[in-house]
């Protein structure tokens, strides 16, 4: 149940005290009277409160200089005046001096109740709002992001510097490291957080769809064309623009994208007036982009002009200390999404976790812990619920090799086992000869046991 | 045994007395007992504004109480008002024990238009239960159709039922056992 608004209530007539505050209790409201304007300063200044009712004529401070006073504490604190001289000039003043509105005595209690009400539920609003926005800066700005392995603990480092700039950043990372969280939290964290985030995947569309889909479209542009269509640089103004993929952009989009980095301002398809846009760009791709400039299908100076600040996400395989951490983090969320109350991960199902290679990265061990929350029959995740390439990566490949002898070793008995220890079909396969073979089987103490 | 006494003042049609009689006994768990009609209250009338001070006459209300009163309604015929409006259909003690309605605002005549008995009292009923309502610690409520939805015009009377919604009635339930043990 929500807690009632507080209503501060301003008059030197006790009579008035009275009769308000009983109103505003049957209305469902908290009110507290004081009879004059420094009792109510001080109760501004040391509770909080939703609306204030002030007399405008009292002994002492008067009406206009109480909410002057008032405001210099709390200038978002509606006040409304009360008067019971209804004359044009101190409506006039009243407002002028900051008063929500003013009304007069005695009042229709349709306006007041209307009044107030307004003030309440606008109030109410904005609370709402104000919570939504930082739930999402929540969600985003580190809290999916998990990592304490020291690379990541540096990218932390570099979002919190880097969002406090425009600077366009370049994200590169293998598919699956989070390159759009990592783009979202540098959006939440910025100055520009309370406007738009807007994603856009360069490779999903085809070139002439990913024109329109950035820059709009007039009415009549092309065949289909019916309305007037925001680009997404549009939708993006005053936020960020994600370009996503965007080592896959062609030419003629890259030129045309290069053109509104320059100028800061688009133009629609079959438009001919210029729009102004403010926009953040941070892209990403999993190419390695330099070679491809390099290669000439990508532009050298797209390229810097999206690369500003580069973060380069590291491969789950190369930071497997945070396995356990993001492993534990996916169990809860798919606990909560799947109203199950799984307990945690075996250590043995954990060691298989860790000693997989993640070729998809954070998503494909999203993916794992989602399915294994699925189908799992036990209290706590066991090996079973893997799938069956992470628990055989244990025997086949879960032992790496640590030195050029050892992986020698492994290929030759390998092989031998796949040709039933034949050795001229070994040595053909390995590309040695069979005297070369036999010395590596002692060498190395192979035997078909 | 408690009851709710209904207390005429000055010159009230004494079925009306009675129709609220009827009607209250349906809503509230008490016995309804209709005082003998005391005289008009002029002690609360103001000559500035020439309308009568319903706080005033809630106060004169307490006094006409006896120890087995659990509430106490006053039916008036004047014009009544508080000092921060402009007219008020009727007043109650918060949580309190009096409660006081005016027959002058609920009148069609007041409006021009032609005597209704009907209407009348179909606002009356829905005048005391509102006002009785507060006495049993309910404020107002949002839900138009709610008898305690706050009457700004005798339109927002007439729109509105003369029942508790839901929440209402689950509110004020448990109010009728405590008051009863108090």
């Amino acid at each position: 149940m929500k807690s009632p608004a507080r209503i501060l209530i301003v008059d030197d007539e006790a009579i008035m005290r009275d009769s308000l505050t009983d109103w505003l209790m049957e209305e469902g409201y908290e009110p507290v009277a004081v009879e004059d304007g420094q009792k109510a300063i001080k109760l501004a200044r040391t509770q909080p409160w939703n609306v204030v009712l002030c007399d405008l004529k009292m002994v002492g401070m008067d009406g206009i200089e109480t909410m002057k006073k008032i405001k210099e504490i709390n200038k978002d604190l509606p006040v409304i005046i009360i008067t019971a001289y209804a004359t044009v000039n101190t409506a006039v003043e009243s407002m002028k001096q900051g008063a929500y509105d003013y009304v007069v005595k005695p009042f229709d209690p349709e306006e007041v109740s209307h009044l107030i009400r307004k003030i309440i539920s606008h109030q109410e609003l904005l609370q709402e709002n104000i919570l939504l926005r930082q739930e999402l800066k929540k969600v985003y700005q580190f809290r999916d992001i998990v990592g304490k392995n020291y690379k990541m603990q540096e990218i932390f480092e570099l979002i919190g510097t880097v969002a406090d700039s425009d600077a366009s950043v370049l994200i590169l990372g293998e598919s699956g490291t989070g390159k759009e969280l990592i783009a979202r939290a540098i959006h939440y964290s910025s100055p520009r957080a309370d406007k738009p985030f807007v994603s856009v995947s360069c490779s999903a569309l085809p070139e002439t769809l990913l024109e329109s889909e950035l820059f709009g479209y007039e009415k009549g542009a092309f065949t289909g064309a019916v309305k007037d269509k925001l680009g997404r640089f549009e939708e993006a103004n005053g936020g960020t623009l994600f370009l996503d993929e965007v080592g896959d952009m062609k030419p003629e989009t890259q030129l045309h994208l290069l053109r509104v980095l320059q100028e800061r301002e688009i133009r629609r398809l079959g438009g001919t007036g210029v729009i102004k846009v403010d926009v953040r760009i941070i892209s990403a791709t999993n190419k390695d982009l330099e070679r491809v400039v390099k290669e000439g299908s990508f532009r050298g100076d797209l390229y810097y002009r999206l690369n500003v600040v580069t973060i380069q996400l590291p491969p789950l395989r190369e930071r497997k200390d945070d396995i356990p951490l993001l492993a534990e983090r996916f169990l809860m969320k798919y606990n909560i999404k799947s109203k199950k109350k799984l307990e945690g991960i075996s250590p043995q199902a954990m060691a298989l976790l860790v000693r997989y290679d993640w070729p998809g990265n954070v998503r494909e061990l999203e993916n794992v812990i989602e399915r294994a929350v699925v189908i799992t029959k036990h209290p706590i995740i066991q090996s079973e619920d893997l799938p069956a390439n992470i628990q055989n990566f244990q025997e086949s490949k879960g032992v790496k090799p640590k030195t050029i002898k050892e992986v020698e070793r492994e290929h030759i008995l390998h092989t031998l086992k796949e040709n039933r220890w034949n050795i001229s079909q070994t040595s053909k396969v390995l590309g040695i000869d069979r005297s070369t073979l036999y010395k590596k089987i002692r060498q190395y103490g192979l035997s078909p046991s | 045994m408690r009851y709710i006494d209904i207390l005429p003042m000055g010159d009230i049609e004494p079925d009306i007395s009675n129709f609220l009689s009827r009607h209250l006994v349906e809503l509230f768990p008490y016995e309804i007992r209709n005082l003998k009609p005391i005289a008009k209250p002029i002690y609360a009338f103001n000559f500035i504004r020439n309308q009568y001070f319903s706080s005033k006459v809630l106060n004169e209300l307490v006094k006409h109480t006896s120890p087995d009163t659990m509430k106490i309604l006053g039916v008036v015929d004047v014009d009544l008002y508080i000092p921060i409006f402009s007219h008020v259909f009727g007043e109650a003690h918060l949580r309190g024990k009096a409660a006081v309605i005016s027959l002058y605002r609920l009148r069609p005549e007041f409006y021009g238009l032609e005597l209704n008995r009907e209407l009348l009292f179909n606002r009356v009923i829905k005048g005391a239960i509102h006002e009785l309502g507060h006495t049993f610690g309910l404020t107002h409520c949002l839900n138009v159709n709610c008898v305690m939805y706050f009457s700004h015009s005798i339109w927002h009377t007439d729109v509105k039922k003369s029942s508790f919604c839901e929440e209402c009635q689950r509110v004020i339930s448990p109010h009728f056992i405590l008051q009863e043990e108090t």
